[in-house]
């Protein structure tokens, strides 16, 4: 196998160390240093450097809004742009408590992006599922069932979903199972289960990763 | 077996990506560099592994990676 991620003591899977370097060999662009000598500047020039640096969010944060838009009709141009600048604005300060994180391994302004596209879509998830019930049972199921449950199905398909199922009910735990379900099944964003189990995206995936390893396992002679 | 796409689809989604994959922390951590590479054209999945694998198994974590990579080259 090759080099691959290893678990940490909690299970996150991380890089290696050597594949993770610190700084580029050359150091930092000049225009990255310009953003991070302006934005720790005091008084003025430090305003104007957060300012400029929040028109660049906020330019992001709409990008990505825009995107979403189609997939959300129901979310109105006002509200979109409300988002769009709620994310700016929390994009602003994940990246001024983090700035001493900015290892140059890209331009600054690629690295703030990510903030900002971040904010902005786990916002737009949560407020188009705002109010809905999040379905954590078998609603999924039914449907994936039918299909191979039609006339000309064939025999194979047919016992691969009857594996599946029985290996979700009898070999995940109910956390997995619920997760498993909601996510991959339901269609249930993971920040929008993340934020009604009060948990993390990075946290949710984990359970959903484990869950998978261990159907795959269940399922190695089907597959 | 017959080709059946949802069905094939949710499969995917169910039993995840087969290769090994870096979690979601990870992923944001090392999102800037990546798509970077890939806008430049350069082997962005044998710089950082596992990344590729996780976008596969992680919708909103693809979601964003579209969205910056698509950002990227507009600049």
């Amino acid at each position: 196998m090759k080099a691959f991620p290893t678990a940490t003591v909690d299970g996150r899977l991380q890089l290696p160390a050597r594949e993770r370097p610190m700084a580029p060999p050359g150091g930092l662009d000049a225009e990255s240093e310009d953003w991070l000598r302006d934005l720790r500047g005091d008084g003025g020039p430090g305003e104007d450097a957060r300012a400029r640096l929040h028109e660049l969010l906020l330019r992001a944060a709409r990008f990505e809004v825009a995107r979403r838009r189609g997939a959300h009709p129901d979310l109105g141009a006002e509200e979109l742009d409300e988002i769009a600048n709620e994310a700016a604005d929390d994009a602003l300060m994940s990246i001024l408590r983090k700035l001493d994180e900015f290892r140059g391994l890209s331009r600054f302004t690629t690295w703030a992006y990510k903030f900002a596209l971040y904010e902005a879509a786990v916002k737009v998830r949560r407020r188009a599922w705002h109010g809905r019930q999040v379905p954590l049972e078998r609603e999924g199921w039914e449907r994936v069932a039918s299909t191979a449950l039609e006339p000309d199905a064939d025999l194979e398909q047919r016992e691969l979903l009857g594996a599946i199922k029985t290996a979700i009910e009898e070999s995940l735990s109910p956390h997995q199972r619920r997760v498993l379900v909601a996510v991959a099944l339901n269609g249930v964003p993971i920040d929008v289960l993340a934020e009604r189990l009060s948990t993390t995206r990075g946290a949710l995936y984990k359970t959903l990763h484990d869950a998978r390893a261990k159907l795959r396992r269940e399922l190695e002679v089907e597959l | 077996m017959t080709e059946r796409p949802e069905f094939n689809e949710t499969l995917g989604r169910l039993l995840g990506p087969a290769e090994p994959e870096v979690g979601c922390d990870t992923c944001f951590e090392e999102l800037d560099r990546y798509v970077e590479l890939e806008a430049a054209g350069h082997d962005a999945d044998a710089a950082i592994p596992g990344l590729r694998a996780h976008l596969e198994g992680c919708p909103a974590c693809r979601e964003e990676h579209e969205s910056l990579l698509e950002l990227v080259r507009g600049d």
